[in-house]
């Protein structure tokens, strides 16, 4: 939450005009709202993420499945006879997602049932994905005109932008999905033990399966918001490299990558600190080649912040010897009371 | 060590406590749940820093920063569970760090060479270049043992050392530290095994709730002198779970489980046995004789190649753990650690799961539900620290336990599979475990009990099982008349055969 507020600082202090926002046609604009918008898709593919990441798993094929659910939703739309209409256009999205559920389900199946390392599993699906995109729009870069299709990346409702809403929305229902029913603790406790979780009845198989399921969803739904941007299936670009800022945002919001426990929250202030670094970047004229520099050197800050060692050090310097860390049942805390009390 | 203190968070795990080791001399420290023998051992080892009070070390006065600082100053510590590198040789484990270099780099067969020569001063006969895993756990324990030799420790500190290890074992490494006592080493002892601690120390130290009891020449107490030392009262519990344990069992209707020929290859041979409500089964066998085997294949943790198993007279068919837990019956692993703990929750979380998981995902366990379920096992078990908040990872040994089997009781099974549930604890909670597996057999619920602790079997037993080399030999109502020495016999006369 700290780098976040210093990146809002940052911006602020080199462009005053980094926090105004302005109304026009009743709708808002601004560096914020851009950031708002922007973050949807990198937001649903983080959120998937997490959860895989709690397993103990990872998931590379994020990116690829994007370019799949863009390129089957514009195909439908570009063969479709009313482009215009908005059951034509939700049948589109409705097909892509589902397709790239299934794909997801794959994955999911090769961690969960077959028993292939999540890394290895998934990597087949990134290679491929792609081409298998490439397949469906027939080689082509498929482009459409379609105007409800056009709103999700770039309409408004309620003055802010409508892909926002696509962000707030999979917030909440992974967010209750999750914490309201026990899949959240049954997943923690198949990435911190899952062979402690098999012996005590949990199912762990089915568990991780829909986890993998869910990720190829929302990543598929990231990549209906992507195409929607651009109007175009563009299989190469669609989320190049995405799968690395989402893992990136999980690790900055807090979610270790050994597995077990998780947090969406921190996910969400992950999935900011990213999107406002890239406006940073953008803003300061940093040259496109030298840009994930950049961004490396920003997430080693924010890493080496976070890491308990480093904290202790500091805490030495400044003679605060005496300080017990509290009891907490979540956060980074937990780190430096366990391990004081590791063997 | 002098006026120790170590505080945690909600606890003061070390309250001035003095302890002195002198060379040449084997010292065993014993001591409750949460006596503070493991924070004691830690700050002597550099792995937690002191509150309060000092270490000297020959004389000298030396505050540890970290581990390397307390190697340094020559001490050595094996733990439990070894934490040598499997993947490695046994040449390499013994000289990590310490390899003979030359110009061009490590010199491969000279650190070999001289692993072996560390390794043959413990009486050691193995060979440097083989893989650490391919050997047993007792070896693996000499080895860990051997490093700390190359190291030119002056204290050595085993953490109980002999859980995993047989009698012949045991006497192997006794025979170890007899040697290395005579070279002047010291030695920190720590066991819950009190006739070993009697067989091998010199001195004894006694801590109960952080604060030292006493020190005191290993001839100076006897073993309920001891024993109340540790736990401030008298100890007749264990007298009484023996009479609950003399009952008669109704075998009249249908068994809760009755298994017919099963086995697996290569793991068991084809078995019979049934159980009936209110009894306990207990299993008799050496390392290795197919009783976890056994049991994990009747709860479906291990896949059966052949055989039948009946449920109150249904056939079922139990792969997986899942299904097991559906006809309520449960499993406790010898592992904990590894098959039991889940270490980053809390308490509450990891009595819960078994309920949670037989409920599944959608329905979950409510606040209300979790927290009255799991102060009553709080309670009932005597679990501390009391706060169901803190993580599974913070407890001890015998508390993990515990919370373990609060998890399983909280499902109200009807079959209940304990595979050494007082491994590694001390006496208080061994106790305090036997009596509520005592009690709720009394009540009804049907026990498969393991332990390698033989007098624990017969204690708790209304039936015993005998097992060896992976098949059954025997099986008997148990009869206060019995004694270890019958089934040791029993054992002695099938190999014999």
């Amino acid at each position: 939450m700290g780098a976040l507020f210093a990146l809002v600082l940052l911006n602020t202090i080199s462009r005053p005009s980094f926090l105004s926002i302005t109304v026009k046609n009743g709708q808002l604009y601004g560096s914020i709202i851009d950031i708002l918008r922007d973050s949807a898709p990198l937001m649903l593919v983080a959120l998937g993420m997490t959860l895989v990441i709690a397993t103990r798993g990872i998931d590379l094929s994020v990116g690829a499945v994007m370019a799949i659910s863009g390129a089957v939703a514009l195909q439908i739309i570009s063969k479709s006879t009313s482009p215009n209409r908005i059951g034509t256009v939700l049948i589109a999205i409705g097909i892509g997602v589902f397709i790239t559920l299934l794909f997801g389900l794959w994955n999911g199946f090769l961690v969960a049932v077959v028993g292939i390392q999540p890394i290895i599993a998934t990597l087949v699906l990134m290679l491929g994905g792609r081409g298998i995109a490439l397949l469906i729009t027939g080689g082509f870069i498929t482009t459409i005109t379609s105007s409800p299709y056009a709103q999700m990346a770039q309409g408004h409702l309620l003055g802010l932008p409508l892909a926002f809403f696509f962000s707030v929305g999979a917030i909440a229902i992974i967010g209750l999905l999750v914490r309201r029913t026990a899949l959240g603790v049954l997943t923690e406790s198949v990435g911190i033990n899952p062979s402690a979780s098999r012996l005590a009845g949990v199912r762990s198989r089915g568990i991780i399966w829909s986890i993998y399921g869910i990720s190829g969803l929302l990543a598929g739904l990231a990549g209906i918001l992507y195409s929607s941007n651009i109007m175009a299936a563009d299989s190469n670009n669609a989320g190049f490299l995405i799968e690395l800022d989402a893992i990136l945002a999980v690790v900055l919001g807090g979610t270790s990558l050994r597995g077990g426990k998780f947090t969406l929250s921190g996910t969400v202030i992950g999935v900011f600190i990213i999107q406002t670094l890239t406006s940073t970047i953008t803003f300061l004229g940093v040259p496109p080649a030298v840009t994930p520099v950049f961004k490396a050197i920003v997430v080693i800050l924010v890493c080496l912040s976070q890491s308990s060692r480093v904290r202790q050090w500091l805490g030495r310097i400044r003679h605060l010897r005496g300080a017990k860390p509290p009891i907490r049942l979540s956060g980074l805390e937990t780190e430096v009371l366990a391990e004081r009390k590791s063997v | 060590m002098r006026s120790i203190s170590i505080e945690f968070p909600g606890v003061k795990a070390l309250d001035d406590v003095d302890f002195t080791l002198r060379s040449g001399e084997i010292h065993s420290l014993l001591g409750e749940n949460g006596a503070g023998k493991s924070t004691l051992i830690k700050a002597l080892t550099g792995v937690y820093s002191i509150d309060s009070g000092t270490i000297q070390v020959s004389g000298k006065e030396r505050t540890f920063a970290g581990t390397a600082d307390a190697q340094s100053a020559g001490i050595a510590t094996v733990y439990q569970e070894i934490n040598l590198c499997t993947n490695l040789t046994v040449g390499e484990n013994v000289m990590l760090g310490h390899e003979v270099r030359g110009r061009f780099g490590i010199n491969w067969r000279a650190t070999h060479a001289k692993a072996t020569t560390y390794l043959r001063q413990l009486g050691v006969d193995v060979d440097p270049r083989s893989q650490l895993s391919g050997h047993s756990l007792a070896i693996q324990q000499l080895i860990a043992i051997s490093r700390a030799m190359v190291v030119d420790c002056r204290v050595l500190v085993l953490d109980e050392p002999t859980s995993s290890l047989d009698r012949s074992e045991v006497e192997q490494l006794f025979a170890v530290m007899r040697r290395l006592r005579s070279r002047d080493v010291a030695i920190l002892f720590v066991s819950h095994f009190l006739d070993q601690v009697y067989e091998i120390s010199d001195q004894m130290t006694v801590l109960r709730n952080g604060k030292l009891v006493g020190e005191y020449h290993v001839g100076e107490l006897s073993r309920s002198e001891l024993i109340s030392k540790m736990l401030g009262h008298e100890l007749d519990e264990l007298e009484s779970i023996a009479r609950t344990a003399s009952r008669t069992i109704d075998r009249t209707g249908n068994p809760i489980l009755k298994i017919t020929a099963l086995g697996r290859k290569g793991s068991i041979e084809p078995t019979d046995l049934d159980i009936y409500d209110g009894e306990i089964v207990g299993f008799a066998g050496l390392l290795g004789s197919g009783r976890t085997e056994l049991v994990r294949i009747i709860y479906g943790a291990d896949r059966s190649d052949h055989g039948a198993v009946e449920v109150r007279g249904k056939s079922v068919r139990l792969s997986s753990p899942r299904h097991s837990s559906n006809h309520r019956i449960a499993f406790s692993s010898e592992d904990r650690r590894a098959e039991g703990i889940i270490g980053d929750l809390t308490v509450a979380e990891n009595i819960v799961l078994g309920i949670q998981a037989k409920r599944g995902w959608l329905r979950r366990v409510n606040k209300a539900q979790s927290d009255e379920v799991v102060a009553q096992y709080i309670e009932s078990l005597d679990i501390r620290p009391v706060s169901p908040h803190i993580l599974m990872s913070n407890l001890s040994g015998g508390n993990q336990q515990k919370v373990l089997l609060a998890r399983w009781l909280a499902t109200a099974p009807q079959l209940l599979i304990l595979d050494e549930p007082t491994r590694g604890i001390d006496v208080g909670a061994k106790a305090e475990i036997q009596r509520e597996i005592a009690k709720l057999a009394t009540a009804g619920l049907g026990v498969i009990f393991i332990s390698s602790e033989l007098d624990e079997v017969l204690r708790l037993s209304q039936r015993v099982v005998v097992l060896r080399d992976r098949r059954k030999i025997a099986e008997f109502d148990n009869h206060e008349s019995f004694d270890i020495g019958d089934i040791v016999a029993l054992i002695a006369k099938e190999g014999a055969a």
